[in-house]
């Protein structure tokens, strides 16, 4: 019996293996590191040792006047993009779960975007800004839309929000589908003898049946929008220069591409490295509080 | 009657939309038969001449500074030993876990589901600084190679792969592997011609969901890759591409049509499970 437990154990640590050790090399490990790092002087030039500075990297994040821009566009960033993924997704899904024919066709069309990456999908949005609008708009002799949106801070931000709803509404608009389709129809029938208008149905039968798909959507939706790199990169970088708090400083970098670049072009590894970890505390604390007023408001109903 | 005209009014407005959603798509591709005053003069038109596309992808598909043909390469080899690597090791990983009760097996799968809440932003720069130690330890190379980027997929992707797994096990009646196990089989031989089988279902979703994450990622590959070096990934070399002729719109949209063919291909041979896997994959 004892030969046959220690055989368990040894079976249970090989298959175990290659993926706990891959998981170790890749995420335990560097959060490890990243966490004491964060407390040093570490550089991205070659330097002699890396020196502990305690919390001085944390203390410098609170003076750094991009940072502290690049949090309120992140935000406003993300909340535009809740707001206008999720009234996009959802009006579509109502639409491809209505009584129409090839729907399947139709959701395929609306979910094709989400395949293809954000950093292709930013060029080739970069050229539709950029080119595109710009011509098309001097043939017509549209004045405002001469020179590209993408020249001001506050048209590439709207940009960067245009090309994220139409990369994410048909991934968005899936969930809503598949909660849709789970409204049971003899409900909606029931309702319909009863003399409910159309309004009335959707307002007290789908909406508050399709309410846990709000959890899922607004937390990918969220989530999503404050990690937003790649089309940050491709479409706009760190975008036109603009004034705030009396000094110039980049208009669309936002939280992640400002920790990408506090070390890739300023050099200070620590300082990003300690932003990266208010950025994972922000981030959790948020996922957090969404989900439990969700949930709450679930429970209500 | 009222019914179906407005059924129709519906199928008008859906059609109008899926066509204004697909129009950026529809501008690669007749962009990419135009030369640069072409695309200046007409960007809306149809191509004087539809010939110009095959001229444009040998443009690309020969250019050293794209190299389009080694990115196609290496994208495929790194989507797919990464694919084959985190598939096996989460499948073996979770069914272990689920079949082992005991409180350390309890808290690896803990650890492994936690670790999806950490942004890749917080470990990418230590991720580098470590593989660099263990690769000057060891001899082992791991930056600018297969074998680090391999690696690096198998740990990022393991937490969501085996939380999906590991869900899936859980259904699976205990009985069928006991009466392999009465019958003689040993465990590996049970995993492997009892067990896989029947995780077909959630390994397709996990192929998916991982499959096109990795062909699409551009900062993990920056990091472990490096830009301009000589493995690259397709989102690296048409980065680097687009860096350095952002107005050469002819070159850059033919680029970016053939960097989006392959994907759009296979998003048409396996729709269906690439949208439900997807969606499965997240909303659990």
């Amino acid at each position: 019996m004892d030969k046959e437990k220690r055989k368990q154990k040894i079976v249970f640590w090989l298959f175990l293996a290659p993926a706990l050790i891959a998981f170790m090399m890749v995420q335990i490990i560097p959060f490890g590191i990243g966490l004491y790092y964060s407390f040093t002087n570490w550089s991205a030039t070659a330097q002699a040792s890396i020196d502990w500075v305690g919390i001085r990297n944390y203390q410098q994040i609170f003076k750094d006047v991009q940072f502290l821009y690049s949090t309120i566009i992140t935000s406003v960033y993300t909340l535009m993009n809740i707001i206008a993924v999720n009234i996009i997704a959802f009006s579509l899904a109502l639409l491809v779960t209505s009584k129409i024919k090839g729907k399947n066709f139709y959701r395929a069309g609306f979910f094709l975007p989400n395949v293809i990456g954000g950093i292709i999908l930013g060029y080739l949005w970069q050229f539709i800004f950029n080119r595109f609008i710009v011509q098309i708009a001097t043939t017509a002799g549209v004045a405002f839309l001469q020179t590209s949106i993408l020249r001001t801070p506050n048209g590439a931000l709207l940009a960067l929000v245009i090309v994220s709803t139409w990369q994410y509404a048909g991934y968005i608009m899936m969930i809503y589908v598949a909660a849709l389709q789970n409204v049971p129809r003899d409900l909606i029938e029931a309702a319909e003898i009863d003399g409910a208008t159309a309004w009335q149905r959707f307002k007290a039968i789908t909406i508050p049946m399709v309410r846990p798909a709000f959890t899922v959507t607004l937390f990918l939706t969220l989530v999503n929008s404050f990690k937003q790199f790649d089309v940050n990169v491709s479409l706009v970088g760190v975008g036109p220069a603009t004034v705030f708090m009396d000094r110039i400083i980049n208009g669309t970098s936002l939280l992640a591409l400002n920790i990408y670049n506090t070390s890739a072009v300023q050099l200070n590894t620590a300082l990003a490295q300690a932003k990266a970890i208010l950025f994972f505390i922000v981030l959790v604390v948020f996922s957090l509080l969404q989900v439990y007023f969700s949930k709450r408001k679930e429970i209500e109903l | 009657m009222r019914s179906k005209s407005s059924r129709y009014i519906l199928e008008a407005l859906t059609i109008a939309l899926v066509i204004f959603f697909l129009i950026p798509l529809v501008l690669v591709i007749i962009n990419a038969a135009k030369d640069n005053n072409e695309i200046f003069r007409s960007p809306a038109a149809l191509p004087e001449n539809w010939g110009n596309i095959w001229a444009n992808i040998t443009n690309i598909w020969t250019n050293p500074n794209i190299r389009y043909s080694q990115a196609l390469m290496n994208s495929v080899i790194v989507t797919f030993f990464s694919l084959m690597g985190i598939t096996i090791s989460s499948a073996m990983a979770a069914w272990v876990l689920v079949r082992t009760k005991t409180k350390t097996s309890m808290f690896i799968f803990l650890l492994f589901v936690a670790a999806m809440v950490i942004p890749f932003q917080v470990v990418m720069f230590p991720l580098v600084r470590w593989f660099s130690i263990v690769q000057n330890a060891t001899g082992i190379q791991l930056l600018r190679s297969y074998t680090g980027i391999v690696i690096a997929y198998m740990g990022f992707g393991s937490s969501l792969s085996i939380f999906l797994f590991h869900g899936f096990i859980k259904s699976i009646p205990l009985d069928i592997e006991e009466a392999a196990y009465v019958d003689g089989c040993g465990k590996i031989k049970t995993f492997f011609y009892i067990v896989l089988p029947i995780l077909k279902p959630i390994y397709v979703t996990v192929l998916i969901l991982n499959g096109i994450w990795i062909w699409n990622d551009y900062l993990l590959p920056m990091l472990v890759l490096g830009k301009g070096t000589a493995v690259q990934t397709i989102p690296l070399a048409v980065s680097n591409f687009a860096g350095a002729f952002v107005t050469s719109y002819d070159l850059l949209l033919t680029a970016i049509l053939m960097a989006i063919v392959p994907v759009i291909f296979f998003f048409i041979l396996a729709q269906k499970y690439i949208i439900k896997g997807m969606v499965e994959g997240s909303v659990k």
